[in-house]
């Protein structure tokens, strides 16, 4: 009878435990809009450089960035030589790129978004994204686990209107920082399509940048491209003109 | 003897007009089908060597896994190098770098902006080098359709109806959009100096070709090619020569077995190539066979036939003494008469309407418009020492042996019942 009684004690303590739990638990819509709030700027330019190690070689990739908002970025590479002077520009749901040696201006659409950038991980698909992941998913939290050391909610998001370029998601995200140290991006079949890992965050400001992080498509045999960031700045002015396809030929 | 029944056969055209007529359209149709099926299977061995697999192809093994996939991120590197060294080590075979790409094939309007985009298979073959044999393997000059062969860098060749689709003039611009060796995307101008129809319907849908330096710059594959083919230079494919060549390669590269290095396939290791070939042999085979059978039976029907028709003939020979071996021989004699008369007709005949196809060719594009796979819409015959004899064995042999059969009844005639039968 004593054991029953201490049995009846145990599990009730236990259960008591998950609900308190469960109740400190913020919802997974108020974390991805944290997330959201951290990623998401007003205006910013970013000098980045992407490493990416195919089955062949390795070969870095330079570029600047001026990124407005969600909807708009002029992208310019510095680096290797056959690409400097490239350009790309964003325009909401439009993007074109602009080659030096044909001055041609091409829109990217189609199944060509689904190309790699340059040779890396990350797809023209990968960079049109530009909806905030609260929009975007349907999310619940689906547990704890540290990465890196470092306690994260573990997000997972299906895509409400099934036009996101990935099904379904599943984010590690700090749980102090509001920033995404791991996540995996899934097709509508459950495929693995995709895994970033951030091995590097810096604070910026008031924000939280991932300053290096490591891309994988699934499907290439390659070792990934490795992404950094070499200068940001945030909420500097940006002149107009150049979110316009004229600027591309510049 | 021989001059006497020939007489009679000449004189006499209704016991030998119509078999002469018979064994030779059968051996006629023999001879003509023999060449079209040889000319087929080579025809097949030719297009998938020279447009696509080379008798032999070295490649890097990553390529060979998916080659399907034409990943030219897994291309050959140091080509250079590897050409030299095949060219001393085979000098009595052409070894050619080449490359397959795909894209899109952008033509600007007035402003420079899109006016239309098409899928486009390339192939970068070397155009311009002297003595090159490429334009000659690709039948470039025959292939022709509007304006000419390129003669500069940047100038390319597409197939008439993309030209037609993409509303792409002689002289107009394109840009093809394609992905580099590094997987990058790339963009390159070009200018169409011609159209050309390659006489393979899935080519002649989305087909480019363009000069290997050209395409080396725009997918940043400088020293690079997809992969290196060896064609005999006298066009004889044997499966013993692309073996011995193949142990060559594989001896002299021993124990390099990583993703990038060099690995050599003969057409018959090629994707299909294998079944093809054994099926083509296996089914040619049968379909002769079957012919022939049927040609046979045709003839042994038409020398029973004849030898029927002139029982009444040689009941009055026999009548009037002259011995049955004698009737039994004459006949066998002028069945041979006629059969080699009748076997030569039809394979001389044959032979022409071969070598018609052979040279000339039938063009059969209109029919073969919806159809997405590679096979040529040129039929052609070709002309093997066999055709010369395969026709002299329905023609010859199998209405002797009718003849034979047939004759037997004038053994069995007697001589008593002779003037019965004849009066009835």
């Amino acid at each position: 009878m004593k054991r029953l009684v201490l049995l009846t004690l145990f599990i009730s303590a236990a259960a008591a435990a998950f609900c308190a739990a469960q109740a400190q638990a913020p919802s997974a819509d108020s974390i991805l809009d944290r997330v959201d709030k951290n990623a998401v700027p007003g205006n910013k330019i970013i000098i980045a450089e992407m490493t990416i190690h195919s089955r062949r070689d390795s070969r870095t990739v330079k570029s600047k960035s001026w990124v407005q908002g969600q909807e708009k970025a002029f992208t310019e590479y510095l680096d290797p030589p056959r690409e400097k002077g490239t350009k790309m520009l964003k325009l909401a749901d439009q993007l074109w790129t602009y080659s030096p040696d044909t001055d041609r201006t091409i829109s990217i659409s189609g199944h060509m978004l689904r190309q790699s950038v340059m040779g890396s991980d990350l797809s023209y698909e990968d960079m049109m994204e530009d909806r905030k992941l609260r929009s975007a998913y349907e999310a619940k939290v689906a547990g704890e686990e540290a990465v890196d050391g470092r306690g994260c909610w573990i997000i997972e998001m299906t895509s409400k209107t099934g036009e996101a370029a990935y099904q379904s998601r599943k984010s590690w995200v700090d749980k102090e920082r509001f920033i995404v140290l791991k996540e995996e991006r899934y097709a509508k079949s459950g495929k693995l399509l995709k895994d970033v890992a951030v091995t590097s965050v810096i604070r910026v400001g008031e924000r939280w940048v991932a300053e290096r992080a490591v891309f994988r498509d699934a499907l290439k045999q390659g070792g990934g491209t490795e992404f950094k960031v070499v200068s940001i700045e945030f909420d500097t002015a940006i002149p107009e003109a150049l979110f316009s396809k004229a600027s591309l030929r510049k | 003897m021989i001059r006497f029944l020939f007489k009679g056969l000449l004189r006499d055209r209704s016991r030998s007009l119509f078999p002469f007529v018979v064994i030779t359209a059968g051996v006629f149709l023999t001879v003509a089908l023999h060449g079209y099926i040889q000319g087929v299977m080579l025809n097949l061995i030719r297009s998938s060597a020279n447009l696509r697999y080379g008798h032999v192809e070295v490649m890097t093994r990553a390529y060979a896994k998916d080659v399907a996939q034409l990943p030219n991120e897994l291309a050959l590197t140091g080509v250079g190098a590897l050409a030299a060294e095949l060219k001393a080590a085979h000098p009595d075979i052409d070894w050619l770098a080449r490359i397959d790409f795909g894209g899109l094939l952008d033509v600007p309007d007035d402003k420079g902006e899109t006016r239309i985009q098409a899928p486009a298979a390339g192939l970068a073959v070397d155009l311009f080098s002297p003595g090159s044999p490429e334009p000659g393997l690709l039948d470039l000059a025959k292939i022709i359709v509007r304006g000419r062969l390129p003669r500069a860098a940047g100038e390319i060749l597409i197939s008439d109806d993309l030209a037609r689709k993409l509303g792409l003039p002689i002289g107009g611009k394109a840009t093809l959009i394609g992905t580099t060796m590094n997987g990058s995307l790339s963009m390159a101008n070009f200018t169409v100096a011609g159209t050309i129809r390659f006489g393979v319907t899935a080519m002649d849908k989305t087909g480019l070709i363009a000069d290997l330096a050209d395409v080396r710059r725009a997918l940043d594959m400088e020293d690079a090619a997809g992969a290196v083919l060896g064609l005999f230079r006298d066009g004889r494919y044997t499966q013993e020569r692309a073996d011995a060549v193949e142990r060559a390669f594989q001896a002299a590269h021993a124990g390099r077995t990583a993703d990038f290095d060099p690995v050599m396939q003969t057409l018959r290791e090629q994707p299909g190539m294998a079944m093809m070939f054994d099926r083509m042999s296996d089914v040619t085979s049968v379909i002769l066979f079957i012919f022939v059978l049927a040609m046979s039976l045709v003839m042994w029907n038409a020398g029973l036939v004849g030898t029927l028709r002139r029982y009444g003939e040689f009941g009055v020979r026999l009548a009037i003494g002259e011995d049955k071996g004698r009737v039994y021989r004459s006949l066998i004699a002028e069945s041979l008469i006629i059969g080699v008369l009748g076997s030569i007709a039809g394979t001389a005949l044959g032979l022409a309407l071969s070598y018609f196809l052979q040279v000339h060719g039938i063009d059969m594009h209109a029919l073969l418009k919806s159809v997405n796979m590679v096979i040529q819409t040129v039929i052609r015959s070709k002309i093997t020492p066999a055709a010369f004899y395969i026709g002299f064995i329905p023609g010859l042999f199998a209405s002797l042996i009718g003849t034979a059969i047939a004759g037997r009844a004038v053994y069995k005639r007697q001589t008593a019942r002779l003037f019965k039968e004849l009066e009835s």
